[in-house]
């Protein structure tokens, strides 16, 4: 009874989405104000309905009610109570489900919190979302209905792919899609300021925050599932350049270039072209790689069951969202005008650098992840593309984006004297060479020059960056003045980017590091004998039988001192799930640092010998770190008084937003 | 007139090139893309070997019976995730697997072995893939299986999977080790 209702909401939703998609915008042409008002009761309906579906789904799996066929596959009675929930996301129909939710959730959020907007361009942004969810809902009733019955229900589930039985992963895929979904956000915000004709410095300033927010969304994302796959995987691996991975990092890349271009657009008026551009760009790469994920047209260790008819569902609906947004946009960008000017050595020049390495490198990874498939759509033979490829574009793009990133905040907007320039930087310029070169020479290690470009760079971030804060702090002798200029309107912007960038500089660091110094061995070890590597002791204690809710593992007991001291006590297991019969290897990690030590156990060899590999990992953490405090710089951006302040300013001035509008035009 | 929208419809018809392609793609499931070395002999090749340089592999190792030849890197993760069907395939005794390492480095392919296990009978090491070209492979993991004669009569692309392995390549193999010699 309860899936029904469950079916029964989604085909409301459905119903709902489509109110929304039409009156409101249909009004806001016709000059309807009845129907405009549509908007905002349809959303929150649509909203109400998709997730009283959700909660039904969630429902099943508690309940164990196999008689849902997606249930019966996924699910299991023996699943801890959390796993039960995650199940719900843990495959296509599912986590479609998810994704549908929250679309809804962001469109009510917009709806709730964008009251000061103009109300015929709220009603526009509404309705384009409203299409999106048309989309997806009718994807998930039509190709992919999570709620049909299977007659007979079996007496027990299929069960959790034992992989997704973890807590990372549990979270990860809710994040991701925050951010996936909160770009259509932007996405709708861009195509209600063509359908209006009016892209000025206010649709940018609305549209700022709610990107940025959907751009920590997918940070967090990403980044919880690179920990994931280094937690799970069992070889201390912690990205794969596989077509999944690569589907989540393209938006991300088009989404961090969008969030800078949008600054300029915002502050100086210009590249607004290119910033709409972006925004379409970014919201239509998250909807190919659900393409890429769910058609199966790429193979990758994450597909989810690939389906011929849902490929094509998918591929229609690109074409109608994409194609019908960049026909809108060629039709109607060249009538937008104007914006600041620059010249060659300006803040927006070294923005528009930055944002152009950025689409090249999404370019170049699109281009990596189709490769295979544009190989043999033409018939020119037969391709992989491998780790290589994409780590020495990385290497190769990296560098001149880490260059602009230090000059571009101490860079004045509009125009600025190289002589100005050169002076201030010398000083970081001099330290991250002379950093590099120390850190290059053999004298710690065997030398890489690698490590010495890493250090330059990351050094090179760190210094331009507190000659930025220097600058700022200039005129302010106590604590207090800071205080003040952090929380004035623009300020908690200003840190976050100091912060993101510091982040950036962090995950170099970590990256390069965990790479030319990780030690890694494998042993085959009797209990009670000790290995030392990399300054470590490690003594195997044998290997026990325990039994999980779902599972039963051998587990390893490993101590590890350093001297006399010791450091941890580690206890990496290989799992056996009971119903799907896959072997796991849950790694037992000792965190820290500077270093992880990682286990993962290896087979038995007979006589209580076991074969451990073992690996020392330094500065490992420290990719995750600098992830961790991209987002949280992206957090500050987000919170920026300036876009409560400018909200306060157009309520005490009706038609303030209007007339700065005219003004803009007449500007131009 | 139309010079002046013909500037921005340059992001159009590039996303136009791209869904012809990804259009295409739906009808080329990569999965199964019939190779045309089907029902042919197996292409002629000998490398050294993985796990010892100076002996080599080759066809002529495989003809006489029925063979699996699986195609495999390190770099690759979806091989790592096919590897335990692999080791559970060679357990049943039933299979002469050979492998073929490809495009790889020695040194983390032989660590590879010796980490998750060695499935293989002997390994064909394809540093540059020249002969992975021969055998027109399309991306790693490839597996195929030739009868006696060294004719190939089957080519699984993309990872097995246990449901693979007892659907389509034990019975295979049965079918062919049942052939008359």
């Amino acid at each position: 009874m309860i899936p029904e209702l469950g079916q029964f909401a989604l085909i409301l939703a459905l119903c709902l989405s489509m109110v929304l998609a039409f009156f409101p915008l249909v009004g806001s042409l016709t000059n309807t104000p009845g129907w405009v008002a549509i908007a905002r009761p349809a959303v929150f309906g649509q909203f109400t309905f998709t997730a009283l579906a959700f909660a039904c789904l969630v429902n099943a799996f508690l309940v164990d009610d196999f008689s849902v066929s997606y249930v019966a596959q996924h699910g299991n009675t023996l699943l801890p109570i959390m796993y039960k929930v995650s199940a719900v996301w843990g495959a296509h129909e599912g986590s479609l489900l998810l994704w549908a939710l929250i679309l809804a959730g962001w469109t009510a959020a917009v709806a709730l919190f964008s009251s000061k907007l103009p109300s015929l361009m709220l009603a526009r942004i509404l309705s384009v979302m409203g299409m999106i969810s048309i989309g997806f809902l009718s994807f998930l009733l039509f190709t992919s209905n999570p709620f049909d019955r299977v007659f007979p229900a079996p007496l027990q589930g299929g069960d959790l792919n034992p992989l997704l039985q973890d807590p990372g992963l549990a979270i990860h895929p809710p994040m991701l899609y925050m951010g996936y979904v909160g770009l259509s956000v932007a996405f709708s915000f861009a195509i209600a300021a063509l359908i209006g004709g009016k892209l000025d410095a206010t649709w940018a300033r609305w549209s700022r925050p709610w990107t940025t927010v959907a751009w920590v969304f997918l940070t967090i994302g990403i980044t919880l599932g690179s920990w994931w796959a280094y937690n799970e995987l069992g070889w201390g691996g912690w990205w794969f350049w596989d077509p999944v991975e690569n589907a989540s990092f393209m938006p991300w890349l088009a989404a961090t270039a969008l969030v800078h271009s949008l600054a300029v657009t915002e502050k100086r008026g210009a590249f607004k072209r290119w910033t709409v551009l972006l925004s379409l760009l970014a919201f239509s790469l998250s909807l190919l790689g659900t393409f890429l994920v769910r058609s199966g047209v790429l193979t990758s260790v994450h597909s989810f069951a690939a389906d011929p008819a849902r490929g094509l569902f998918i591929l229609v609906f690109l074409c109608i969202v994409i194609g019908a947004s960049l026909m809108l946009y060629a039709w109607r960008a060249p009538d937008v005008t104007g914006g600041g000017s620059f010249d060659l050595l300006s803040r927006e020049t070294l923005l528009l650098g930055n944002n152009l390495l950025l689409v090249v490198i999404t370019a170049f990874i699109l281009l990596g992840t189709l490769a295979p498939l544009i190989y043999d759509a033409f018939g020119w033979g037969k391709i992989s593309v491998g780790f290589p490829w994409f780590t020495t574009m990385f290497v190769i793009f990296t560098p001149f984006m880490v260059i602009l990133m230090g000059l571009g905040p101490l860079t004045r907007w509009k125009h600025d004297e190289p002589g100005r320039l050169a002076r201030l930087m010398k000083i970081a310029m001099a330290a991250s060479v002379g950093a590099g070169v120390l850190a290059a020479l053999p004298i710690l290690h065997d030398g890489s020059l690698w490590v010495g470009l890493a250090v330059l760079l990351a050094v090179w971030l760190v210094a331009s960056q507190l000659l930025s804060l220097r600058q700022r702090h200039r005129n302010h002798s106590s604590l207090a003045d800071a205080w003040k200029s952090f929380r004035a309107p623009g300020g908690s912007s200003y840190y976050g980017m100091v912060i993101a960038h510091l982040g950036v500089a962090v995950f170099i660091i970590g990256v390069t590091f965990v790479t030319q110094f990780d030690v890694e061995k494998d042993v085959r070890m009797s209990p009670g004998q000790s290995v030392e590597m990399a300054g470590y002791m490690f003594r195997f204690d044998g290997v026990s039988t325990v039994q999980g809710p779902n599972y039963h593992a051998d587990q390893g007991s490993i101590v590890i001192s350093r001297g006399e001291r010791e450091v941890a006590h580690l206890k990496p297991e290989k799992r056996t799930y009971t119903v799907q019969r896959k072997p796991m290897t849950e790694s037992g990690i000792d965190a820290g640092l500077m270093r992880d030590i990682y286990i993962s156990l290896g087979e038995s060899l007979g006589n209580g010998d076991w074969s451990l590999r073992l690996y020392y990992k330094p500065f490992v953490r420290w990719i995750w770190l600098g992830g961790i405090m991209i987002a949280i710089g992206g957090l500050f951006a987000a919170m920026d008084r300036r876009y409560r302040v400018a909200v306060k300013r157009r309520v005490a001035v009706p038609g303030q937003a209007r007339s700065d509008a005219v003004t803009q035009k007449a500007n131009a | 007139m139309m010079s002046r929208y013909l500037r921005f419809m340059v992001p159009l018809l590039l996303f136009v090139l791209l869904v012809a392609l990804l259009y295409r793609g739906l009808s080329l499931d990569p999965k199964i893309v019939p190779s045309p070395l089907i029902g042919k002999p197996m292409p002629v090749f000998s490398l050294p070997q993985l796990e010892n340089p100076a002996a080599t592999l080759g066809d002529r190792d495989l003809r006489g019976k029925v063979s699996v030849l699986n195609v495999w890197a390190t770099w690759c993760v979806s091989c790592r995730a096919e590897h335990a069907v692999l080791m559970e395939l060679a357990n049943t005794g039933k299979v002469n697997l050979y492998g073929l390492d490809y495009k790889d480095e020695r040194d983390s392919a032989q660590r590879w072995l010796a980490q998750l296990g060695n499935p293989y009978i002997a390994n064909a090491f394809d540093q540059n893939g020249r002969v992975g070209i021969d055998w027109g492979v399309y991306g790693t993991p490839e597996t195929f299986i030739m009868d006696r004669q060294g004719i190939i009569r089957h080519k699984h692309i993309g990872p097995l999977t246990r449901a693979v392995l007892t659907n389509e390549i034990l019975p295979l193999i049965a079918a062919l080790e049942a052939e008359t010699q």
